[in-house]
């Protein structure tokens, strides 16, 4: 009776807001975090801009380049939304995302927000090419020179044996959350290995750094543009080339993966009604040497990724000012 | 007939399952013990019936377990009878509905608890106020009614304190003064005072004494306590294990027990503060002198002992200008004697009967 | 009344006892019994993992349902949605409200609030915690998390009180309640999530009716016990003069159970708060957020401070709520300075709102991040070799053992050993409801990644029950050495799960070492605590009397007290293996694998949605299997009691 009361509250609540004639969620405002509130509270001219950060470095550091620019150059009023990647995509369809600004691949997705829902567009290219990939210390490939051929990773099973790969080759991921097909690597391509993921980019990064300067073996999934390789040498394993469509199914996977143009994605009502702040992810295209270079500043650097886009942004007007909404 | 303030007649509850199946089956005659253990129903109240007068102080008296409490209960209903008639002021408390009984309850009969159920978040005057409360009167007449009521009880001052500043006795004024709040005809009291100490407990008699008289409001006093029950009741019933033993005053109860049981319970009582001249006068015996001292008949023996070592002739005792017999110095010192036997036979002499 | 004869047995011996087998012949006999059969056995009947399982196609293809009808579908436009529109905008309201207050309003609230509670003490410590908060430099984000909180807890209470009070009125709700306030309250705060998300999408509206879910059990709990408490006769005393059942409700058994309830509010809060943050996983704002990202960079310290803010929050709330529980007395004048001592502090703390900054000022805030972190490395490039060793030690010498074991005994074997060995220990109840859970595991496809969380579970809880116990034993024994345990036990209670998995990370790697490191931290308090209250509840009319018969200490914890405080020690087991499971669950986070990771899988990649929705029931399963199996703590107190009786 008094639950019943309730929901008949929120219901009146519900429909007040949204008019009437039941709710869907792209119109929906209110579900969206604080937009209001901070909007209010704020002195920004230009509103709110909800940015996804991701959990690598080099994403963040772009972030931080572009939601530099739109505070303090057109004004806006950045909040930054810690989330994993496809969770990301569901915020752009419930209101709590605006710009995702670096995304890999991810053509299920694009299939399915873009075409089918309706709630996100493409904004163009980073400017950076991604690889993702299989990796071994450089030290491995020297002492070990059949290593990069992923036919052979078998026959060193017993070198990558640690207490968490039950008596097979550990083949170490990142965070479960990120692009990776090799589960179904291991097991398509028959090896003898198993995926431990090490739930984070920084967790890869220091089993690489332990790898190179301990000589422990290590495999792991790593990528590019990283900021690493410019401190420690890594190698790629060769996986059976990439060709077009033969990541099809991702439980059939048996090739190495894609080459990847990374690009930004918005919501669609962002992409509307962004105005300049639109503009301005839009333009916004870099290399993947600038993206290091601001990643290596928030991670060892010490500085705060605020501060490292006001360096590189400092350092390089004529780049940034290109992007800027006229 | 007719004029009771209360009637209850052939009052019966069982707790348990399907207890309503039991009346009037032979189940119904079992020993409680043996009711439970065949139908694991327990019988509370067995076969119950009594009436009492309006502005009597009527005593219902039992060990613990013996039903009594369920019973006073059982008077409102806040414990549903399972079977049997129950009537206040002539009219069927059974038959009323759920709105009549609260208008009852409300009104007409109210309840003080052994644990007194004060709300201890409310201070006095707003316990005590509690009754008029939900029936709707305004704060300002509740208050004022609350205050003139405990004044009544002796608790002038204290209108402000909460329940848990004050004394067990003194709480159970609050208790007391909540249910005369509500000014109704009949009071309720569930072993009022076995929670609080002797001495507190002494006082508290003589409030409900004094109150009593006073306000001359019919009661019904449930107790464990013999003492108590003699000092206050104008009539007592004897419980045991559901059922009434005996009703009857405190001189019948101790000068003439029903059974073995009533007599055990009756055995310490000092007979000679009991029982009156009536009954342990007897014929004067041949050539016994008839000149000594006149009493009436219902003089307390305890009263009579003065008279009787004055002088050393038998008393004579009076009862409406007529001789019904002579005590002599012997038998009333037998009578003072403690722990005797049935000191004379079953009835008094000239019996009271029903009065 | 002559009282019954006592069947009490005579001092002298009964002549020739039944002769029976000594008492270890049967447990030995069922572990032989088990041991053969597995060896017997052993590879057959296992059930491998499968990521292609029918049911969680079946199930990917129900969430591709809700998907595609998010916006047509009447059960979502008239119902699902706008109860997500609700819960958003009550979450809006509640931070707006707070953003609005300033920071020096919501101190000068906080303030005013704990002097209303409790007084100046109260006040102190509500200003000394919310300034903290600013000091942390988390000023935003706290406010957040706060904001969050609180819409969780108004939901919780305004669903929980109502439920509470009619399950303490009716014996048979409170049959039905039970049982699902058992499953909400064992269920991993992770399995919450991905149900969460498919029908609320992500973001706060989401994290906020997770988190309700999260903190109700307790408000509904308390609220029955507390009005099911309410003294009968001063009900009766209602009744008999007239009251009808709303005024008795109203003014007799609400006042009467406020106290407690304002305990359950306590109790919920206290829930909301442990579940906040990881709603961060789901889009919500606040500490949690920072603790993830934290976590993503390995950095110690940032997740480290964070959580000392959830803590400063916590304790704040815990007091004044508390404070508000004590009953308190007064006439008029005490009150008048109550009501007045809250309207100064928080009209001087919104007065100063428009005065300060609008930021909390940053060379008020102290970096604490490098110290900690300097510490950390410092470890960990000095302790490598300890923390390796200890590493490789558990994991080969009883992670991969048992795991071996597990994974290769055939289903059958375990469902039954599981069987009798909770039947032994709880109840024929117990052992079938255990069983089922663990033949419901089975059925889902989650049978080797359950056994691997079995595996870390068991081994977490051995670890942390063994030193729960010492460490109880102890404090129980020495005062000065409670005293220095009780306020650290206290913060890491109420430290956010989350912040354990780092600093296990820094020592030890990734792995399920780390996870189940996490989750002896998480839950060594608990287990403590309920040892040291269990062994000082024992009464010390009987601890004097074992000592006037010349006990000694040994004996006297030996023989007097562990089996006095059976119950406590039982329900400590309890807890510590439902916590453990908790955390070795989050664990996934940092590599721990298993189930943890199916659920983590879940929410992060499409076509793992099913297996992830699966894996957070089967966690559901594996956690009442273990509360049913270890439940003697509250089922089966002591038989011998119960015979005496």
């Amino acid at each position: 009776m008094r639950k019943f009361r309730l929901i008949a509250g929120v219901l009146v609540l519900g429909l007040s807001l949204a008019a009437c004639g039941g709710a869907k969620v792209e119109d929906d405002s209110a579900a969206a975090p604080s937009a209001s509130a901070a909007g209010a509270a704020g002195a920004s001219a230009g509103g709110t801009v909800k940015m996804a950060i991701n959990g690598w470095v080099g994403y963040e550091a772009s972030a931080a380049v572009l939601s530099y620019l739109l505070e303090k150059e057109l004004g806006y009023k950045v909040e930054k939304v810690t989330l994993a990647e496809e969770p990301s995509w569901q915020g752009l369809e419930s209101g709590d995302v605006d710009v995702i600004v670096e995304n890999w691949g991810h053509e299920d997705l694009k299939k399915k927000y873009i075409e089918e829902k309706n709630v996100a567009v493409e904004a163009g290219s980073t400017g950076n090419k991604g690889v993702i990939g299989w990796y071994v210390p450089e030290w491995m490939v020297q002492k070990y020179p059949d290593i990069t051929d992923y036919k052979n990773l078998n026959k060193y099973a017993d070198l990558f044996k640690t207490s968490e790969s039950g008596g097979k080759g550990q083949m170490l991921d990142g965070d479960p959350s990120f692009v990776t097909n090799d589960e179904a690597l291991v097991k398509n391509l028959k090896l003898n290995y198993k995926v431990v993921y090490a739930g984070s980019e920084a967790a890869l990064i220091k089993a690489a750094k332990q790898a190179t300067d301990q000589k422990k073996p290590l495999l792991m999934y790593f990528y590019e543009p990283q900021w690493l390789f410019n401190q420690v040498k890594l190698v790629k394993v060769n996986l059976p080339a990439y060709t077009e469509g033969c990541d099809a199914d991702p439980k059939k996977v048996a090739c190495d993966y894609p080459p990847y143009d990374l690009d930004k994605i918005v919501s669609k009502k962002f992409a509307d009604t962004g105005g300049k702040a639109f503009e301005l992810v839009k333009a916004f295209q870099w290399t993947n040497d600038d993206q290091n270079a601001v990643a290596d500043d928030i991670t060892n650097n010490g500085m705060s990724a605020e501060d490292a886009a006001k360096k590189w942004v400092e350092a390089n007007p004529a780049k940034w000012q290109a992007w800027m909404p006229k | 007939m007719g004029t009771a303030a209360i009637e209850v007649r052939g009052l019966w509850k069982i707790f348990g399952p399907k207890a309503d199946r039991i009346i009037g089956s032979p189940d119904a005659d079992l020993e409680p013990a043996e009711l439970r253990a065949k139908t694991g129903c327990t019988a509370a109240v067995r076969d119950v019936g009594f009436e009492v007068r309006p502005g009597e102080v009527f005593v219902v008296m039992g060990l613990s377990g013996s039903g009594k409490s369920t019973l006073v209960r059982c008077l409102t209903r806040l414990i549903e009878p399972t079977a049997g008639e129950l009537r206040i002021d002539g009219q069927d408390v059974r038959a009323m509905s759920a709105k009549q009984l609260r208008e009852l309850r409300r009104h007409r009969v109210s309840m003080v608890f052994q644990h007194f159920g004060l709300l201890p978040h409310r201070r006095v005057v707003d316990n005590v106020g509690y009754g008029l409360e939900i029936q709707g009167v305004g704060r300002s007449e509740r208050n004022e009614k609350a205050r003139r009521i405990l004044s009544l009880v002796g608790l002038e001052g204290h209108e402000e304190s909460y329940p848990e500043q004050l004394s067990g006795g003194m709480q159970q004024r609050v208790g007391l003064a909540r249910a005369l709040a509500v000014d109704p005809e009949v009071l309720l009291f569930d072993e009022p005072f076995s929670a609080l100490d002797p001495l507190i407990r002494r006082d508290m008699q003589a409030e409900v004494i004094r109150l009593h008289r006073e306000v001359g409001k019919t009661m019904v006093f449930i107790t464990h306590d013999l003492s108590e029950a003699l000092k206050l009741g104008e009539r007592i019933a004897i419980m045991r294990a559901g059922a009434i033993v005996q009703v009857g005053t405190p001189e019948e109860l101790v000068g003439a027990p029903a059974d073995d049981y009533v007599a055990d319970f009756v055995r310490d009582v000092p007979r000679a503060q009991v029982l009156s001249l009536r009954w342990i006068c007897r014929a004067p015996e041949p050539g016994e002198p008839l000149d000594g001292p006149e009493l009436p008949a219902d003089t307390v023996i305890h009263d009579a002992v003065p008279y009787a070592m004055a002088s050393d002739r038998p008393i004579r005792v009076v009862a409406d200008g007529e001789l019904v017999g002579v005590v002599s110095r012997v038998d009333i010192l037998g009578a003072v004697r403690p722990g005797d036997g049935p000191l004379v036979g079953a009835a008094p002499a000239g019996a009271p009967g029903e009065a | 009344m002559v009282s019954a004869p006592v069947q009490a047995a005579p001092p002298v011996r009964a002549p020739a006892p039944v002769r029976r087998l000594p008492r270890w012949v049967a447990p030995v006999a069922g572990v032989v019994a088990v041991v053969a059969l597995y060896v017997a056995f052993r590879g057959r009947a296992v059930l491998p993992h499968d990521d292609d399982a029918t049911l969680f196609h079946w199930l990917n293809d129900a969430r591709d349902w809700v998907d595609a009808n998010r916006n047509s579908s009447p059960i979502f436009i008239y119902v699902v949605n706008y109860i997500r529109l609700g819960a958003a905008e009550l979450f809006t309201l509640i931070q707006s409200a707070l953003t609005a207050l300033g920071w020096p309003g919501l101190v000068g609230l906080a303030a005013g609030l704990g002097w209303l509670a409790g007084g100046w003490r109260i006040a102190l410590v509500s200003l000394a915690g919310f300034a903290g908060v600013g000091v942390l430099g988390f000023w935003e984000a706290s406010v957040e998390t706060l904001a969050l909180t609180l819409s969780a807890v108004l939901l919780s209470l305004l669903f929980g009180i109502p439920l509470g009070v009619w399950a303490g009125r009716s014996p048979r709700v409170r049959r039905i309640v039970t049982p699902v306030l058992d499953v909400m309250q064992i269920m991993p705060t992770f399995s919450y999530l991905s149900p969460m998300v498919l029908l609320f999408l992500i973001g706060p509206a989401s994290a906020t009716i997770a988190t309700m879910i999260y903190a109700m059990p307790p408000a509904i709990r308390i609220t029955s016990l507390a009005i099911q408490r309410v003294p009968a006769v001063t009900v009766e005393a209602s009744e008999s003069l007239g009251a009808t059942g709303g005024q008795t409700l109203r003014k007799v058994r609400l006042p009467l159970a406020l106290n407690t309830i304002m305990l359950g509010v306590n109790q919920t809060i206290a829930a909301a708060l442990a579940m906040v943050p990881l709603t961060a996983l789901i889009a919500a704002p606040g500490l949690g957020e920072d603790l993830i990202r934290a976590l993503a960079r390995v950095n110690v310290g940032a997740a480290l401070v964070p959580g000392v803010a959830i803590v400063l929050l916590a304790i704040v709330l815990d007091r004044v709520t508390r404070a508000a529980a004590q009953r308190r007395g007064g006439g008029n004048r005490a009150r008048a300075v109550r009501w007045g001592g809250f309207a100064v502090l928080t009209a001087a703390g919104i007065a100063l709102t428009p005065v300060m900054a609008q930021e909390f000022p940053e060379q008020w805030q102290v970096q604490i991040v490098r110290p900690i972190n300097d510490v950390v490395d410092w470890i960990e490039t000095h302790w490598y070799v300890f923390t390796g060793f200890l590493n490789d030690t558990v994991a080969y010498g009883l992670l991969n053992p048992l795991q071996n074991v597990l994974t290769s005994a055939p289903w059958w074997l375990i469902t039954a050993a599981v069987l009798v060995f909770a039947w032994r220990l709880s109840g024929p109840a117990a052992g079938l409801v255990a069983a089922g859970c663990l033949l419901g595991v089975a059925a889902l496809g989650l049978w080797a990644h359950s056994m691997e969380t079995l595996t870390m579970v068991l081994v977490g809880s051995l670890i942390t029950i063994a030193a729960g116990l010492a460490l109880g034993v102890a404090a129980a024994r020495s005062r000065w050495f409670a005293a220095v345990l009780r306020p650290l036990l206290d913060a890491a209670q109420t430290m956010p799960s989350f912040s354990y998995l780092l600093p296990a990370v820094a020592l030890f790697g990734n792995g399920r070492f780390t996870a189940i490191m996490a989750s002896f931290i998480y839950a060594v308090p608990v287990v403590a605590r309920l040892v040291e209250d269990g062994l000082r509840a024992v009464p010390g009319t009987v601890m004097e009397a074992a000592r006037s018969a010349g006990s000694t200490d040994r004996q006297l914890l030996w023989k007097v007290q562990l089996p006095m405080a059976r119950g406590s020690l039982l329900l400590a087991a309890n807890q510590g293996i439902v916590m453990t499971l908790a955390m070795v669950v989050i664990g996934a986070l940092v590599g721990a694998g298993a189930l943890g990771y199916d659920v983590v899988a879940g929410f992060a990649q499409q076509e793992d949605y099913g297996k992830g929705l699966a894996a957070g029931v089967a966690l559901v399963l594996l956690g009442v299997m273990l509360d049913r199996i270890t439940q003697g703590a509250n089922g089966r107190r002591s038989p011998h009691k119960k015979r005496n009786a």
